[in-house]
């Protein structure tokens, strides 16, 4: 083995993949099965710069799987020696096999870091590319892990905290396993609680009919617009459609106060069809910004031929441009199905009644004292499940509907 | 970007040489299709975009509170003294009516009522007519908060006491106009002078500031950290993909609450990680501490604790975005020359900034400007997470506080008018890089 900067940077990734690795563990166990671990964040950054060492004794060519398995081993050793024996501060006797898994998911998760960022890089004085290629494959890495951390933790937290109850909550924060053994009545409690005490089975059906007739009237509303700026000729068409976003710009707690005032004078204020009035009026624009895109797109060919066969306007727009159109349609009401089920401003606002609350309303409706914080997030998870599966299973559509011509947020 | 290639003359859009000579019937005829399917747009747009941007305005110089905005009322009931259920006895019949409202008066109070067949009205009273069975009233005016009685007396025949019904049966109505706070003629410059006086409103402004620029940017730069990490395939990654949007597709609620128990000072799971790792040594009030002293090099220096978190929640959630659009555009970067600059012996951080970072600038540049404007207009994240408090009040989620937490809709509307004019300039600054976009 030489010695160069090879091996420093080695051990610098080594102890960046021991210390993420140990303490990811560490609270992963914590929050999983519940047990107090706290894990010895100097004992697992040891480990990961043996475990670099280790792989780097040899020639990138020559790292054989029993080297990797003697890195492997060597994780396991020196965390052992440094936290004598105790690598997440808990007694060896204590849920023994649970620890072992540990020890051996950090092993192998530091070995296989450190095999991927080192794989082709040797121990001594490395050329300036190979420097950058440690440095990329380190930052890339430790993204993965951070990115996945903060999105995965608050989901994680909200459905399992929705399925606790309060005092197991107050007791240990941190505990969020789960007793399975307690039967599928008492682990839903709060579902069951929120769909029978709270109105939650009405909320969700108000806000699917919110939601529906939304897509239907800006639909309704879109598809004409977006294909007279698309295809006829008039005066200030080009204003226009370079102005339709503009609409997009404007804050809604701007439109807020005149709602306000004219939708109560008008006796709109406290009711679904006033919500059927705003909601379109926001999303109307976007859609036909994004429609009249489309409409470009296809080839006009086509509906020049559909009218010399005498077909009028508005049956080539039915039965040519339409179904031409259909992955666009597809996008965009998924688009605006999203920002109905999510709107909260107007939702909150508007409504009193909790007969017509909708899911967002409902769901702040739940943030008070009186009601145990599960219910909270058990609302929030009954607002959110919907409209994830919606977008995991038509995520192509979804996708490109969000960048087609939109990035409203 | 999409953006700008809407201010391309489109194709359809050739110069038409009709406008000089007059457009010919077959154009005026498209012209008018065209306006018709598009009148709908136009007209909701108008009159919930528009319409209510401009009436800003007009509320912004109107001394009006949220209880102004129930007019006053006349209201009315109807009783009946004595026995109208014995023929030929006297018995009275009251109107008792009163102005709903303490401040508003109401004129030409007109009240309509029908009598049951069979009684007579002996004595109209001073403002009553009668005519058949059909009462009306009518009172010149009813000042706020008065009230007063309209007494008839009436008898009944024979025919009536043998099957009587209560007059009472029949529901009076009435009628009055009352003055609208917010159609009248009064005006007052005091809501603007509230708001620009108090020292909060520049604090304020800092806040929006800071939020708007630190939320952007995080987002922008994490949106970039996480599409160079998706730029490459691999098994999984339409995977990753999905799972890195959650938080944008989410509720905005769902999100937010769940961060205020994740990071609730006393049984948050994030305090209790950090008391565990032995970072911190109590709970740490995230979303309630205005400021957290932190000693740098011996100086101690007040970092906003409240308002970094709500900024962190909106990086948070908008990196999603960013992550999207600059992924998109990276795809579409020629791997040619990414070969070339290999061969060259470009290290892997040199592509990045040499090759990457400028073919992506155009994106960046849009995507901050309009995450700027979205940031700078937002409400639901701040107002949930921390209502305003622990110096997170925006210029947005001041609107809501003057407007309805403290019930002056003239002062909300104020600070309205103030975001709309900010935007204005914002809105230049846009127009103007859309047109070097273009060029």
């Amino acid at each position: 083995m030489r010695i160069g900067t090879g091996l420093l940077l080695g051990l610098l990734t080594g102890l960046l993949w021991g210390t993420i690795a140990v303490a990811l563990t560490g609270i992963s166990l914590t929050l999983i099965t519940g047990l107090p671990a706290t894990p010895i964040i100097s004992a697992g950054a040891l480990g990961g710069a043996v475990n670099a060492a280790i792989i780097m004794l040899r020639a990138p060519a020559d790292r054989t799987p029993g080297l990797y398995l003697v890195a492997f081993a060597g994780v396991i050793v020196s965390m052992m020696l440094v936290s004598f024996g105790a690598p997440f501060s808990l007694a060896l006797s204590e849920s023994s096999l649970i620890q072992a898994f540990g020890v051996g998911l950090i092993a192998l998760a530091v070995t296989f870091a450190n095999r991927a960022v080192l794989i082709d890089i040797q121990s001594g004085m490395l050329k300036r590319y190979a420097i950058d290629l440690v440095i990329v494959r380190t930052l890339k890495g430790f993204g993965f892990v951070f990115f996945s951390v903060i999105v995965i933790l608050p989901f994680y937290v909200m459905v399992m905290t929705s399925l606790k109850n309060q005092q197991d909550l107050f007791l240990n924060p941190l505990d969020l396993s789960i007793d399975l053994t307690q039967g599928a009545a008492s682990l839903f409690d709060s579902y069951v609680e929120l769909f029978t005490k709270f109105n939650f089975g009405r909320f969700l059906l108000i806000s699917t009919i919110v939601s529906v007739c939304t897509v239907v009237i800006t639909l309704a509303f879109s598809i004409p617009g977006a294909y007279a700026v698309a295809r006829l000729k008039f005066p200030g068409q080009t204003v226009l459609s370079s102005s339709i976003l503009l609409i997009y710009l404007v804050p809604m707690i701007v439109l807020v106060i005149p709602l306000y005032a004219v939708f109560s004078q008008l006796g709109l204020r406290n009711t679904v069809v006033g919500l059927l009035i705003v909601y379109p009026a926001t999303t109307v624009p976007v859609a036909l910004y994004m429609l009249q895109g489309y409409f470009r797109g296809l080839p006009a060919e086509l509906e020049e031929a559909g009218l010399m066969d005498g077909l009028s306007r508005f049956g080539v727009i039915w039965k040519i441009t339409l179904p031409l159109a259909l992955p666009a349609l597809a996008s965009v009401s998924l688009y605006v199905f999203m920002i109905a089920w999510n709107e909260f401003l107007f939702a909150f606002m508007f409504l009193d009644d909790p007969d017509i609350f909708t899911l967002s309303r409902g769901v702040v409706s739940l943030n008070s004292s009186e009601v145990p914080r599960q219910h909270l997030m058990a609302g929030a998870v009954i607002a959110t499940v919907p409209i994830l599966v919606i977008f995991l299973w038509f995520e192509r559509f979804l996708v490109q509907g969000l960048t087609a011509g939109s990035v409203k947020g | 970007m999409t953006m700008s290639r809407t201010t391309k003359t489109s194709p359809a859009t050739a110069p038409p040489n009709g406008r000089k000579t007059g457009l010919g019937p077959m154009a005026r005829r498209e012209a008018r299709l065209a306006l018709w399917m598009l009148a709908p747009t136009f007209l909701i747009v108008m009159g919930i975009v528009l319409f209510p941007l401009l009436a800003n305005f007009w509320i912004s110089v109107k001394p009006v509170t949220l209880s102004d905005l129930r007019p006053p009322t006349p209201v009315v009931s109807e009783r009946v003294r004595g026995d109208f259920d014995v023929a030929g006895q006297e018995f009275e019949i009251q109107y008792r009516m009163r102005n709903s409202s303490r401040k508003g008066d109401i004129t030409d109070v007109v009240l309509t009522d029908t009598l049951p067949a069979g009684i007579t009205v002996i004595d109209p009273g001073d403002v009553c007519t009668v005519t058949g069975a059909a009462v009306r009233c009518a009172l010149d005016g009813l000042p706020a908060g008065e009230r007063t009685r309209l007494k008839m007396t009436a008898v009944a025949d024979e025919t009536f006491a043998a099957n009587p019904v209560s007059p009472r049966d029949s529901e009076p109505t009435v009628t009055g106009t009352a003055e609208n706070i917010l159609t009248n003629n009064e005006f007052t410059l005091e809501n603007f002078a509230r708001i620009f006086d108090s020292r909060e409103f520049w604090s304020v402004l800092w806040v929006t500031i800071a939020y708007t620029v630190f939320g952007t940017l995080g987002a922008l730069v994490l949106g970039l950290f996480a599409a160079q990490m998706l730029n490459k395939p691999f098994a999984g990654r339409s995977i990753i993909r999905g799972l890195f949007l959650f938080p944008y597709v989410a509720p905005v609620i769902a999100v937010a609450f769940t961060w205020v128990i994740l990071l609730d000072p006393f049984n948050g799971t994030f305090n209790a990680i950090l008391q565990r790792m032995n970072i911190a040594d109590e709970g740490v009030n995230f979303f309630g501490q205005r400021d957290i002293p932190i000693d740098v090099f011996g100086l101690t220096i007040d970092f906003p604790l409240a308002l970094a978190t709500v900024i962190a929640f909106e990086a948070w959630r908008y990196f999603p975005l960013s992550f999207l659009f600059i992924l998109a555009r990276m795809q579409s970067i020629s791997s040619d020359m990414y070969e070339a600059a290999e061969v060259d012996g470009a290290t892997p951080l040199q592509q990045f900034w040499h090759i990457s970072l400028p073919q992506l600038l155009g994106i960046l540049s849009t995507l901050f400007l309009l995450r700027f404007i979205w940031t700078f207009n937002k409400f639901d994240d701040i107002f949930l997470l921390t209502g305003g408090a622990a110096g997170t009040r925006t210029l947005t989620v001041d609107v809501y506080e003057q407007g309805f937490a403290l019930s002056n809709l003239g002062a909300g509307a104020a600070v309205a008018v103030a975001i709309f004019i900010l935007l204005l300039v914002f809105a230049v600054f846009y127009f103007k890089f859309v047109h070097r976009e273009d060029s």
